[in-house]
């Protein structure tokens, strides 16, 4: 567990590495960026094995059910569509 | 077993960051993502081995039919309907977030007020993004056709919003998880993530989609803090401030506050005041007189707007690049930040169309450009290239940054029909002196001038 002071630590701290890393990225990549971010976000399904795992109750295994199914489609769908829209992006020279 | 799970995340929550890094160039952008697909990875395995959990077969087949699911529509998805498909997949994040709030208030194991408070809020924040990013679906895909608005929509959305929190109040005051208050939390928080998104328009897309990505990380976060899993908590907080910037920066380029777009009709008081006289008149032009004036152009910047991606015309403009170039001409592209229906979606498609990254500009860059073009060509773009937006203080979108598109010697405006855009303004461009229209359907026209350029 993470105690109180230190998890506030932790949250003000990845706070101004995304606003830093980000605040770099050229308009040309917003897209991949907001999917990029919307994969990374996908880490979820972390937490939602978890809960599932320690579901008692057969409505609890339900709802752990859904919400891992949903957090795969989120890190799945992201990671997919990222890399394909990454793929796409060349310069004159990678063209030819 | 707890320090190598521990470490994992740890590995985890640095290739994230770096991955982001990365991808803050086109040159690494590739390699960043899949540094962070490492990071999820190794994640993922892991808490395979976390201690006291159950479940291991069910577990498995559900991250199996979402995983599977995700990735067959992830791959088949046309890169138009890119923005769609980043709202669901973000919206079943905030689900999931949601989820794991659902368990662990039904379990109602919390050990401090504090964690309990965190839950509710992740809880709230992820089941709000999970119901507005389905309906922000729904509209992006076309089921969902016109902006539902009626009087006093705002006081009623407060006020089921108000409850929801109050609800949330009594579980934290009353440490009481019976079903009932949990179920009308979630249910309450649900309808207002729906009447939040059912007022928005089709261009404030933008905006609003990465403010739910930024919100489905903040509440990953939160729910974070409740499993004290520093992964989550790292991760979900990077997304959660990344994507307020990003939010941000929409909202900015719009000239509007973030507040506005989420809280006002635009389109309404657009048509009450869009009643302001344009001098002067459309004036057509044939395909082939604008393929002419191209043709001996020196220098031509093409301004693509979401008409072009409803017009799938972007590898027929990819053509017309690859035509004029032969003719020794200059080709730029001049990207509005809020072209399109999400954040860089303009860059997407005419990536996907094999148009390198360096020929698109961006507003700052490029606006100084276009009084030395001799041809601007509007694709489907319209508010974003309206100059009522500097010279008319009465027009709704006036203080919006725009494309200088109008200082170009000539300009050739594809359009559909004579009809207004989104905001429901008349566009001054469309009547300046030096403003020709080609009208009919974005691909074919640009068929037609490709055609008329080879025949010369």
């Amino acid at each position: 567990m993470i105690e109180g002071i230190t998890a506030l630590y932790i949250f003000m701290l990845a706070a101004f590495t995304g606003y830093e890393v980000i605040s770099r990225v050229p308009v040309i990549l917003h897209t991949p960026l907001m999917s990029g971010s919307n994969f990374i976000h996908g880490i979820v399904l972390v937490g939602a094995m978890v809960a599932m795992g320690h579901a008692h109750t057969p409505l609890e295994l339900i709802i752990g059910f859904i919400g891992v199914m949903l957090a795969a489609g989120n890190a799945v769908g992201g990671y997919v569509v990222t890399e394909r829209m990454l793929e796409m992006f060349k310069s004159s020279k990678e063209n030819g | 077993m707890d320090t190598m799970i521990e470490i994992s995340y740890f590995i985890a929550a640095i290739l994230f960051i770096i991955g982001l890094r990365r991808m803050s160039s086109p040159v690494t952008a590739h390699g960043g993502i899949v540094w962070a697909g490492v990071g999820m990875l190794v994640a993922t395995l892991i808490t395979f081995f976390y201690p006291g959990m159950e479940n291991y077969l069910l577990m498995t087949v559900a991250i199996a039919i979402g995983g599977g699911l995700a990735f067959w529509s992830g791959k088949t998805v046309a890169m138009t309907n890119m923005p769609q498909m980043i709202a669901l997949y973000n919206g079943m994040g905030g689900g999931a977030a949601g989820a794991i709030a659902a368990v662990e208030l039904l379990r109602g194991e919390f050990h401090s007020s504090v964690f309990l408070a965190l839950a509710l809020l992740g809880a709230l924040i992820g089941s709000i993004s999970f119901s507005g990013s389905l309906v922000a679906f729904a509209k992006l895909q076309g089921w969902v056709r016109r902006p539902l608005r009626f009087p006093g929509q705002q006081y009623f959305n407060i006020g089921i919003f108000l409850v929801a929190v109050a609800l949330g109040g009594q579980l934290l005051v009353s440490h009481d998880f019976s079903g009932a208050v949990i179920l009308g939390f979630f249910v309450l928080a649900l309808a207002y993530g729906i009447f939040m998104a059912l007022p928005i328009g089709g261009a404030d897309m933008p905006v609003v989609i990465s403010l739910f990505n930024a919100l489905t990380g903040l509440a990953v976060a939160f729910e974070g803090f409740v499993l004290g899993n520093a992964a989550m908590i790292i991760a979900g907080t990077v997304v959660g401030s990344a994507g307020t910037l990003l939010t941000q920066l929409m909202a900015r380029a719009m000239n509007r506050s973030i507040g506005n777009v989420l809280f006002s009709s635009f389109g309404a008081s657009g048509a009450a005041g869009g009643e302001e006289s344009v001098e002067g008149s459309m004036k057509p032009i044939e395909a082939a007189d604008a393929g002419i004036m191209m043709a001996y152009a020196k220098k031509v910047i093409i301004v693509p707007g979401y008409g072009m991606a409803v017009a799938q015309a972007q590898h027929k403009i990819k053509e017309l690049m690859t035509q004029l170039l032969a003719r020794g001409i200059e080709v730029k592209f001049a990207i509005h930040p809020v072209a399109g229906r999400m954040p860089g979606h303009m860059n997407v498609l005419l990536a996907e169309a094999d148009v390198p990254y360096d020929r698109l500009y961006d507003l700052d860059e490029i606006n100084a450009e276009f009084a030395q073009a001799d041809v601007a060509l509007v694709i489907g773009a319209n508010d974003v290239v309206n100059p009522m937006a500097r010279s008319n203080p009465d027009s709704p979108i006036y203080g919006m940054p725009i494309l200088n598109a109008d200082q170009a010697q000539n300009v050739i405006v594809i359009k559909r029909g004579q009809g207004k855009g989104f905001s429901g303004v008349e566009n001054g461009l469309f009547f300046a002196d030096n403003t020709r229209m080609l009208y009919g359907d974005g691909q074919a026209m640009v068929g037609e001038l490709i055609q008329a350029i080879k025949t010369l």
